[in-house]
C-alpha cells in the first residue's frame, strides 16, 4: 500500500540519486563522498519525516483555520446574522486577517521583560505546533508514531500554561499578569480530569498510540459507548482547555481586556489567536481519536474525511455551546473542575477498569 | 429575603409635613404649597438640622438633587429632597454671600448627595463643610476656575 | 499576588460603555476598594444650554443620552411647559406616554445588548439588538430618526401618530411578545447565566435609597418606588400597570425587574395608543417665560431624572440643572463591589446601564 511515507521515500531517494549523480560528475572526492552520504538511509529518512512534516503542518494549519471559518459562519447563524462575508462563503476572512496581521508593527512594552516576553510566546506557538505532529490524519497520513503518542501529546499540550504564566508576567502589566495567573490555575485544575479520561481509554484499549486505540476502536466499539461520562467529562475539560466560552477566563476581554496577550501586536498576537483555534482542533482530534473512533468509518470516503468530519462536528458542539452561555467565573471554573469533573473522572476510570477485568470486549 | 416596601398611599399630606417644619424650625421660610411639592428657603445655619429633621423625623429616604444657582449678587443652593413614604418633592433653597460660599454638607446624611455636592463644588465652587471627600469631579484637578459661575465667559481662553 | 493592587479599569476598557474609569484595588482577584472616575466625557452642557433659546434645547437634549433620547427629550418640554405655564393638549400627552414606553423598551435592550456583551455571551447581544430594530422601526416611523427622536416640542409633540400606526404597534408588540420570551428562556434557563447574577452585587433596600438609587436598582431591592405612580406626570395616572420589583437586590434581581418592566411598558403603550382622545397635538407657547423656577422629575429607564431650571424672563434659560439617575447610581457603585471577584465588575456594573453622555453631561 502507497502510503505518503512511501511515496515520499521513493521521492527523496530519487532526488538525492539525482544530487550525488550531479555531485559526482564533479569528480572531486569531496562531493563525491558528500553524494554517497547523502544516499544513505538515514539522510534520505530524515529529509522524508521533514517533507512530511512541512506537508502535514500546512494541511492541518488549513483544516484549523477552517475552524475560526466554521466559527464565524456558525456563530452568526447562532445569533441570526450571516457571520464573515469575504470572498466565497467569506472564507477569505481569514487571509484578510492574516495579511493584517502580518503588517503590523511588532511593539515590546518599555518595562517588560524582553527576552521573557519573546520567548513566552515563542514556546507557546512551538508546543501548539508541536502538537500537531502528535495527532495522525490516518493510520498511513502521520508525521511520527511513536508507542507513547497520547503520553507526548498531552505532555506538550500541559506545556501552554507555563508559556502563558511567563508571558503574562513579563508583559508587565496587571492584566496581563491576572490572565497568566488564571491560565494557570485554570489550566491545572481542567488538566486532571481531561489525563484521567485519557487514562480510561488507555486502559481499556491497552495502547498507547492512536493509531492503536483507534485500531481498538475499529474492532470493537467506539468508546463513547462504555464511556459516555468520560466523553463528557472530556469535552467539557477540552472547552475549558482551549480557553474557549464559558471557560475563556484567561482572557475574558470584558475584565482583563484580552488577558494574557494584552501586550503582544503584529503577527504574534495573531498566531497566538490561532492558536487557540489550533488548540481547539488539537482537542476536538484527539476526542474523536479517542471516543469516536477517529478515521473509522464505511470506505466510501477517505479515511482522512471521515476524521476531519468527525472533528468538524464536535467542533460544532464547541461553538454550541459558546453560542448558548456565558462567561463563568474564575472560581466557579475551579469548583467545576475539582468538584464535578474530577470525581467523574475517577468515576469513569473505575468503569473502565470494571470492563477490562470483566473482560468485555 | 426581605419584604418589598411599598409605598402606594402618602402618610402624611404637604400641610402636615410643612406644618411639622415650621413648628420646629421658625427660621424656616414656607415659600410655597403645591401638590406634592414644598417650597422652602432657609438660613445656612439650620440647613444641616433640618435636613437631620427631614430625613429623621419625616421619612425623607432620598435626596434627589443639590443644584447651585448663581444669582450674581448672591449664590442659592437648591436641595431637592423627596420622600417617597409621602410622596413629597421639598425643595429647600438657601442663600449664600458671595464672598464665602460655604454651607454645610449633607453628605453625611444622605450618600446620595455625595457625587452632586463635588460637582457643585466642581462647577460653581461651593464649599460643602463636612463633606467626606470634596474633590472635582467632571473638571481636571488642576483645573482654576468653576465654569458654571456666570462670570467665567464661554469661549473664554482658559 | 498577596499583595493589593490598584487596576484601572477604563477610561478604554472593553467592559466600560462610554468613556469612564473604574479603579479598583485587588486583593488577589478579590475587590477591596472601588472608585468609579468620571469627567472624560464632560461637555459642559449646562452651561451651553444656558446660551441657547428655549425650542434650541430640544434637540441638544437629546444627546444626554443616545440610548433613551426621547425621555430627555421629553423631560425637557415637560419642564420647560411648567416654566411657561402652558399644557400639552390630551392627545399629546398619550403620544407621548406610547413614545416614551417605546423608549423605554428600547432602552431596556440595549441595556440587555450591553450586559450580554460584559458577561461574555454575543448571542445575548445580538438578539436584543436584533429585538430593538422593531421599536426602532416605529419610533422611526413616528419622528422620521432612530437614535435622536427630537420628537417633543414645548407644548406638545412634533406631529400626530402616522397612518395606521395603532395598528403596527399592536403588530409588533404581539411578535414582540413572542421573541421576548425566547430572550428570556436564553437567559433563565442558563445555568451559567444565573451562576453569574445571583447572589452578586447586593444591596438592601434602606441602603439603596439613603445612596440616592433610583429606578430598576431600587426596585429590585425591594422599594416599590416609580415615579410614573408616585409622581404622575403626562397621562400616567389614567394608566393602569404594576410596578415591577424584586426582593433579592443582585444582579439576577435587576436583570429580572428590567425584563418585567418590557412586559408593562408594552401593556401600557397598547392602552396609551387605544385611549389616545383626538385633538391637537402641539400648542402655542410664547417666546420668553416668566420669571421663576420650576423642578420637575419623571421616571427614565434608569431612575428618577430631574430638570431644574431658572428662567430670567428672557427668552434664554438662566440656570438648567439636570439630575441624571446615571451620575447617582454610579455613585454608589462601590459598596456594590466590594468583596466581589473582578469577574463581578461587568456583571455589576453591567446591568446598571450606564450611560456616560448623561453621567458626564
Amino acid at each position: 500500500m502507497a502510503t505518503l511515507y512511501t511515496v515520499l521515500t521513493d521521492f527523496t531517494q530519487w532526488l538525492m540519486d539525482l544530487i550525488a549523480a550531479i555531485l559526482d560528475w564533479t569528480k572531486l572526492g569531496i562531493l563525491s563522498d558528500l553524494g554517497d552520504w547523502l544516499q544513505s538511509a538515514p539522510v534520505v529518512d530524515f529529509v522524508t519525516t521533514l517533507l512530511v512534516a512541512v506537508i502535514y503542518l500546512i494541511t492541518v494549519m488549513m483544516f484549523a483555520l477552517c475552524f475560526i471559518w466554521q466559527e464565524r459562519k456558525f456563530l452568526g447563524r447562532f445569533m441570526d446574522r450571516r457571520g464573515t462575508q469575504v470572498g466565497v462563503l467569506g472564507f477569505f476572512q481569514n487571509f484578510a486577517d492574516g495579511i493584517k496581521v502580518v503588517l503590523k508593527e511588532h511593539i515590546v512594552p518599555k518595562d517588560s521583560d524582553h527576552a521573557l516576553f519573546e520567548m513566552a510566546i515563542f514556546t507557546y506557538l512551538a508546543s501548539t505546533f508541536m502538537l500537531f505532529g502528535c495527532i495522525p490524519f490516518s493510520d498511513n497520513f502521520y508525521v511520527i508514531d511513536v508507542n507513547l503518542a497520547v503520553l507526548l501529546g498531552i505532555a506538550i499540550f500541559a506545556f501552554g500554561p507555563f508559556s502563558i504564566l511567563v508571558g503574562g508576567w513579563a508583559s508587565n502589566n496587571k492584566y496581563t499578569l491576572i490572565g497568566g495567573m488564571r491560565a494557570a490555575a485554570q489550566l491545572i485544575a481542567l488538566e486532571i480530569p481531561l489525563l484521567l479520561c485519557v487514562v480510561s481509554v488507555v486502559v481499556l484499549t491497552g495502547d498507547l498510540s492512536f493509531v492503536g486505540i483507534v485500531a481498538w476502536q475499529e474492532e470493537n466499539i467506539w468508546l463513547i459507548f462504555p464511556l459516555c461520562i468520560g466523553a463528557l467529562t472530556f469535552f467539557i475539560a477540552a472547552i475549558g482547555e482551549s480557553e474557549r466560552i464559558p471557560f475563556d477566563l484567561p482572557e475574558a476581554e470584558a475584565e482583563l481586556v484580552e488577558g494574557w496577550a494584552t501586550e503582544y501586536g503584529d503577527i504574534r498576537w495573531g498566531l497566538q489567536m490561532a492558536s487557540d483555534y489550533f488548540r481547539a482542533y488539537i482537542l476536538c482530534a484527539l476526542f474523536t481519536m479517542l471516543f469516536l473512533g477517529g478515521w473509522a468509518g464505511p470506505e466510501f470516503i477517505w479515511a482522512e474525511a471521515w476524521f476531519l468530519a468527525k472533528t468538524f462536528i464536535v467542533f460544532f458542539f464547541f461553538i454550541w455551546v459558546r453560542a448558548a452561555t456565558v462567561r463563568i467565573r474564575t472560581d466557579q471554573i475551579l469548583k467545576l473542575g475539582w468538584r464535578r469533573l474530577l470525581p467523574l473522572a475517577v468515576i469513569n476510570l473505575l468503569i473502565a477498569v470494571a470492563l477490562k477485568v470483566a473482560e468485555v470486549f | 429575603m426581605s419584604q418589598v416596601i411599598v409605598y402606594d398611599k402618602p402618610d402624611r399630606s404637604e400641610e402636615e409635613v410643612a406644618s411639622a417644619i415650621r413648628a420646629k424650625f421658625p427660621s424656616v421660610e414656607l415659600l410655597k404649597v403645591a401638590p406634592r411639592r414644598l417650597h422652602f428657603r432657609a438660613p445656612r445655619e439650620s440647613l444641616f438640622e433640618l435636613c437631620k429633621f427631614m430625613r429623621d423625623e419625616l421619612a425623607f429616604e432620598h435626596a434627589s438633587c443639590v443644584t447651585p444657582v448663581d444669582y450674581l449678587d448672591h449664590f442659592t443652593v437648591v436641595y431637592h429632597i423627596s420622600s417617597w413614604t409621602d410622596h413629597i418633592l421639598a425643595e429647600v433653597q438657601v442663600d449664600l454671600p458671595r464672598d464665602d460660599p460655604t454651607v454645610d454638607s449633607i453628605a453625611p446624611l444622605w450618600g446620595g448627595a455625595n457625587w452632586h455636592e463635588r460637582e457643585a463644588y466642581d462647577l460653581m465652587g461651593i464649599v460643602f463643610k463636612g463633606h467626606p471627600d470634596l474633590r472635582r469631579i467632571m473638571l481636571p484637578e488642576e483645573f482654576r476656575f468653576h465654569p458654571l459661575r456666570k462670570d467665567f465667559i464661554v469661549g473664554r481662553r482658559v | 499576588m498577596t499583595d493589593e493592587m490598584w487596576i484601572n479599569m477604563g477610561p478604554q476598557h472593553p467592559f466600560n460603555h462610554g468613556l469612564w474609569n473604574l479603579r479598583v484595588k485587588l486583593k488577589g482577584e478579590t475587590i477591596t476598594a472601588a472608585e468609579p472616575i468620571i469627567g472624560y466625557l464632560h461637555r459642559g452642557w449646562e452651561k451651553m444650554v444656558e446660551n441657547r433659546a428655549y425650542p434650541q434645547i430640544v434637540p441638544l437634549a437629546d444627546r444626554l443620552c443616545y440610548g433613551s433620547s426621547l425621555s430627555w427629550n421629553h423631560l425637557y418640554c415637560l419642564t420647560a411647559e411648567r416654566l411657561f405655564g402652558v399644557e400639552a393638549p390630551d392627545r399629546a400627552k398619550y403620544i407621548r406616554v406610547a413614545a416614551l414606553e417605546m423608549q423605554r423598551i428600547t432602552s431596556h435592550l440595549t441595556w440587555l445588548m450591553a450586559v450580554g456583551t460584559d458577561l461574555g455571551s454575543y448571542t445575548i447581544m445580538t438578539w436584543s439588538i436584533r429585538e430593538r430594530e422593531l421599536f426602532l422601526d416605529l419610533l422611526c416611523k413616528l419622528s422620521g430618526a432612530r437614535m435622536t427622536y427630537n420628537y417633543c416640542r414645548i407644548g406638545g409633540v412634533r406631529n400626530d401618530l402616522p397612518e395606521n400606526y395603532e395598528r403596527d404597534v399592536n403588530r409588533t408588540l404581539d411578535e414582540f411578545d413572542r421573541r421576548l420570551r425566547d430572550l428570556e428562556a436564553l437567559m433563565d434557563e442558563n445555568e451559567p447565566f444565573l451562576m453569574r447574577t445571583l447572589g452578586i452585587g447586593k444591596m438592601d433596600g434602606r441602603t439603596a435609597m439613603n445612596l440616592g438609587l433610583t429606578g430598576p436598582i431600587l426596585r429590585a431591592s425591594g422599594v416599590d418606588m416609580d415615579l410614573r405612580k408616585l409622581d404622575p406626570y403626562e397621562a400616567y395616572a389614567d394608566m393602569k400597570f404594576e410596578v415591577c420589583t424584586h426582593t433579592d437586590g443582585d444582579v439576577y434581581a435587576r436583570y429580572r425587574v428590567r425584563m418585567d418592566e418590557m412586559r408593562e411598558s408594552m401593556k401600557i403603550i397598547r392602552q396609551a395608543l387605544a385611549e389616545a382622545p383626538a385633538g391637537p397635538v402641539r400648542v402655542k407657547v410664547p417666546r420668553c417665560p416668566p420669571k421663576g423656577n420650576v423642578v420637575c422629575r419623571v421616571e427614565d429607564p434608569r431612575g428618577e431624572s430631574l430638570m431644574y431650571m431658572v428662567s430670567d424672563g428672557t427668552e434664554r434659560p438662566y440656570r438648567l440643572k439636570v439630575r441624571s439617575p446615571n451620575f447617582v447610581n454610579l455613585s454608589a457603585s462601590p459598596p456594590m463591589l466590594v468583596g466581589f471577584k473582578i469577574s463581578d465588575v461587568p456583571a455589576i456594573m453591567g446591568v446598571m446601564d450606564m450611560c456616560i453622555g448623561e453621567t458626564d453631561r
